[in-house]
């Protein structure tokens, strides 16, 4: 299974900020887009998940065509994101931010919530220990009655993730996950990525930090002003000679 | 004096399940209604209108608040998936809407003259008690279960998504619910409290007519949530009375103040709540009972 984008088209006035965007994304690997600031990374990732609607172009995930839906309709899908600034329930605690992500609870629904009580309970039993497994993995518990609000930077990024494996999702897009994070907590980060891909779960991950992405992928997609310049594996995307220019300038920096 | 107690806590009571829907909604979904009056006219001239036809008051009480609530349904549909700024303004709007409706439809609801001689509750209950007191344990019964079913919402699951939604809206839609299902729930829940209250506050005041239910009515509420304690149920109740004793302490003010003219004093006791909730947000931002439960 993969996530096909074609011809993926956003503009703002005469600015192509997403450009005709071609790229295949497997759900079994580890996918990588650098490119500099203003490239048109996150605008590529809120027009996959449908947080803005595209120009033109499609999206389709496995057999699923996602063009037009709503952004939670795409989640359930299959494809699952995170935020440039991670954006947990500042209030409720960890543990609960994670118990919220959960599909398809029962108790969700206010006729579910007083008819069937005891469906509810037993949910809920299912949900705690799921939640239980994802704070250890991800070494939260020591955390997990918190207040999400408090967390580090990097805490929190873990803890999007964590919501993230809650929904079950196939393919887990990760925007920037490694910014403002300590480099104790990227090699964790790192870690616990290469594990759940190993257990099956795809990511396809936007990241500045060259270095620690370029370990991670097998494959890497470059964008520079809206447009895919280059893609391959990581030694030979960073070879190439107009990646070298977007970065190092030639090609220049959009704001 | 026994007789203007009861009323005190009568309106009181009314007041608080207004404060329970907008603190469900506001409180803890993050919803920013500024046209709950709407919904209790609604519930209002609902109880009055079937008083009239000769329906007997327990399944004119229902429908009042399940009118309500219907009425909140296609503004929940079309509005809430508007950001929710723009939805305190849709509705505000709403009550206003609703306002001008009962205003110029004078067939139905007789226009700013109103509806005089609602029937009052338990007349016929021949105990030798006040029926008054009847209609106050009544209402204390409806609160309470209000208050115990909210709470029950609270500490479920779909109490956290709400409150989930409060938080972050967009992380709630990109983990694959969305908001806006649990969003129109809520709105109706609080319109449904809003319904029972109008119903109440009609048979209680015999009385009804457009201009009680200007948006005033709506920001007193607020004002109680905020002064109480945003986003928990005890917030409602503590906010509800300590803005009872606000409006009807400074009725006694006049005993003191001699010299300002009995007009003079319905301004200066909306000053005062004025004041009252200016200096809460200043020394006591969280409210009375402080800020919301959170680990």
């Amino acid at each position: 299974m993969s996530l096909e984008i074609s011809n993926l088209t956003k503009a703002y006035g005469g600015l192509r900020v997403v450009d005709d965007v071609m790229i295949s994304v497997p759900t079994t690997g580890i996918t990588g887009i650098i490119g500099p600031n203003g490239a048109g990374k996150s605008t590529l990732f809120s027009l996959i998940t449908g947080f803005i609607e595209a120009d033109a172009g499609h999206v389709s995930l496995g057999s699923v065509a996602l063009d037009g839906l709503p952004p939670y309709r795409r989640a359930r899908a299959g494809m699952v994101r995170t935020f440039q600034v991670p954006r947990e329930y500042t209030h409720l605690s960890v543990r609960e931010n994670l118990a919220a992500a959960a599909p398809d609870q029962t108790g969700e629904s206010l006729a579910g919530l007083f008819l069937t009580p005891g469906k509810v309970r037993a949910e809920e039993k299912a949900v705690a220990e799921k939640v239980a497994a994802t704070l250890d993995f991800l070494r939260l518990t020591r955390v997990a009655d918190l207040a999400a609000g408090g967390l580090s930077g990097g805490q929190k990024k873990l803890l999007e993730l964590g919501r993230a494996l809650m929904t079950g999702a196939r393919l887990i897009l990760l925007d920037e996950p490694f910014a403002g994070v300590n480099p104790v907590l990227i090699e964790e980060l790192s870690a616990r990525i290469h594990e759940l891909n190993a257990r099956g779960t795809g990511f396809l991950i936007i990241e500045h930090d060259l270095g620690a992405l370029s370990r991670l992928v097998s494959a890497m997609h470059v964008m520079d002003r809206g447009r895919i310049i280059a893609s391959g594996t990581p030694s030979a995307v960073l070879s190439d000679t107009a990646v070298r220019e977007a970065y190092l300038g030639g090609g220049g920096k959009a704001a | 004096m026994e007789a203007y107690l009861i009323a005190i806590a009568i309106v009181s009571a009314v007041y608080v399940l207004l404060a329970l829907g907008l603190t469900l909604q506001y409180g803890m979904t993050g919803i920013i209604n500024f046209g709950h009056v709407g919904f209790f006219a609604v519930g209002a001239y609902a109880a009055a209108l079937l008083a009239e036809q000769g329906w007997h008051p327990l399944p004119a009480f229902l429908a009042a608040g399940v009118l309500a609530a219907a009425a909140a349904w296609p503004l929940g549909m079309v509005s809430l998936r508007l950001r929710e700024d723009y939805f305190a303004i849709v509705s505000l709007g709403f009550s206003e809407v609703v306002r001008l409706v009962v205003t110029s439809e004078k067939w139905l609801t007789k226009g700013v003259q109103g509806i005089p001689g609602i029937p009052k509750l338990f007349t016929g209950l021949g105990v030798g008690l006040p029926n008054s007191l009847a209609v106050l344990a009544v209402l204390l019964l409806v609160n309470g279960l209000a208050i115990y079913a909210m709470r029950r919402i609270v500490r479920s699951p779909f109490g956290r998504m709400i409150e989930a939604i409060r938080d972050n809206e967009d992380a709630v839609k990109a983990l694959g619910k969305d908001p806006a299902r649990f969003k129109v729930q809520v709105l109706m829940l609080g319109a449904l409290l809003a319904g029972f209250a109008g119903a109440f506050y009609a048979h209680y005041i015999g009385y009804i007519s457009p201009d009680q239910f200007v948006p005033l009515v709506t920001f007193q509420i607020w004002m109680a949530i905020i002064m109480g304690g945003v986003g928990r149920v005890s917030g409602a109740l503590a906010g509800t009375l300590i803005l009872m004793l606000f409006l009807e302490g400074s009725r006694f003010l006049r005993d003191v103040l001699p010299f300002i003219s009995e007009v003079e004093m319905a301004s200066v006791r909306l000053g005062i709540v004025g004041l009252a909730l200016i200096l809460f947000t200043l020394y006591r931002p969280g409210g009375i009972m402080g800020e919301a439960r959170r680990t």
